[in-house]
Order: structure tokens, then sequence, then C-alpha cells
């Protein structure tokens, strides 16, 4: 065994922290979901000048965002485990693990930086 | 090394005969699919926001369609039934709660949670938009 094993770090290396960072982040978005559900009703038939107005909160934003970062970490966690479950063959897991994880950071940058935008927008 | 290719992976589905717990598992997981599909909409929505009016009544189109509002429903069961069952979740992370009596129990709360949440933030949520 080797001394990193005895570690209690285990053959990933990576010991608990998959685990760990899935409870963070779900323990996190049980109060950002909340509000992302709150605020569902008032963008649904929003215009594009009302959007920019509730973008104008600063808590609107900062709360997205980490709704994007927070959600997307989140998912890349679960979609990782459901990769390694159900896909058997290890070239085609290690092409949907690599394409999983490129579209998460797409998205997460996209995401943010569409946040970003849309809170520096002049009011209309 | 020979053995590393025959590790035990996840239970074979098809040879249990599905009971509650287990119906309730896989639902998590299916859920979580949902919500990944949900996230790259709300990505694509919040980008066609930033680029402009004309792109985001495109996207509102879309979204107040009758297939949008279709979508957003079932977006939206998968996320009550998601988050309740992840404090589920948490609440088996503390040691407690996996007397199968207590599970049967906490599973069932979570699918009748799951629909009176739906329930109420749509009624409540047409309410505000002005559609009821």
């Amino acid at each position: 065994m080797s001394s990193k094993q005895q570690r209690r770090l285990g053959p990933s290396r990576t010991g608990t922290t998959h685990f760990w960072h899935q409870r963070l982040t779900a323990i996190a978005l049980i109060p950002l979901t909340l509000f992302f559900v709150g605020l569902l009703p008032n963008l649904a038939g929003a215009t594009h000048r009302e959007f920019v107005t509730l973008m104008h909160f600063p808590v609107t934003p900062i709360l997205l965002v980490l709704l994007v970062g927070v959600g997307l970490w989140h998912m890349k966690l679960g979609l990782q485990t459901i990769i390694e479950d159900y896909v058997h063959g290890e070239g085609c897991k290690l092409a949907l693990q690599i394409t999983m994880t490129f579209g998460t950071v797409l998205l997460g940058v996209a995401g943010v930086i569409a946040l970003v935008m849309l809170a520096a927008m002049p009011p209309a | 090394m020979a053995d590393a290719r025959n590790r035990p992976l996840s239970p074979h589905l098809q040879v249990y005969r599905p009971q509650i717990t287990s119906v309730l598992s896989i639902t998590h997981r299916a859920t979580g699919i949902v919500l990944s599909l949900g996230s790259v909409f709300l990505v694509l929505w919040l980008l066609a926001a930033a680029a402009g009016p004309r792109s985001f009544e495109i996207a509102q189109d879309c979204a107040g369609s009758w297939l949008g509002y279709a979508f957003l429903f079932c977006f939206s069961v998968a996320l009550f039934y998601h988050l309740l069952n992840g404090i589920r979740h948490l609440f088996w992370d503390t040691g407690h709660g996996f007397e199968l009596a207590t599970a049967t129990r906490t599973g069932w709360a979570v699918v009748i949670g799951a629909v009176m949440l739906t329930a109420v933030a749509w009624i409540l949520g047409l309410r505000i938009v002005g559609g009821l």
C-alpha cells in the first residue's frame, strides 16, 4: 500500500472531497433555490427593461451568480457519479466525463458573463 | 491488476423488484438530469437577455409558449422533488432515518411534499403573473 493510501486518501487520492463538496453545495443550494423560485414569477413575462431593473438590485445578480456557480458545481459532481455508475467501457466513460466537465465550465462562464453584462446595463 | 476490470459497479437495476426506496433513489438521479437540462436553458435565457431586448423577447416568447410552460412545469416538479429528497439525504448523512419504516415514511413525505410545493408555487406564481 502506498503512503498516500495510508494517509486515508484512497486509490483516487482525493479521499472524501467529492462527497464533501456535494454536501456543501447541496446545503448552499437550499436557500439559493428558494430565492430562485421566489424570483421566477417576477421574471415570467417580464420585459427586457423590467429584467434589467430587477438586476440593478445588487442582491439579484449576486444570488444569481451564486446559484449558477454553486448549482453547476453540484451538477458536475452528480453527473460525474451517474457516468461512473452507468457508463461501462473505459473509453466511452472518459470521453463523456471530459465532455461533461468542459460543458459545465462553458455553461458557468457563459452564465456568469451574461449576469455581469445584465447588471452593468444602463437603465433604459 | 486483472480484477481491477471486474470491480463491482452499481447494482443491476433490472434484477430488483421495485420498492419505494429504490424508486425514489433512481428518481433523485433522473430529476438531477432534468435539472441539468434546465440549467442549459437557464444559461441560454440569460445569454438572450444579455444580448439585448430583441433576443430576450424571442426567449420570453419561447418560455411563455405552451411547450415552454410544459417544460417549466416538469422543471419545477424535478426541482421540488430533488430539493426535498436532497434534504432527506442530508438527514441520512447525520446517521439517522435508515430504519425501513422511517425511510418509507420520509420517502412518501418527499413525494407528497413535492406535489404540494409544485401546486402552491404554480397557483401563487400564476396569480402574480396574472394568469389566474
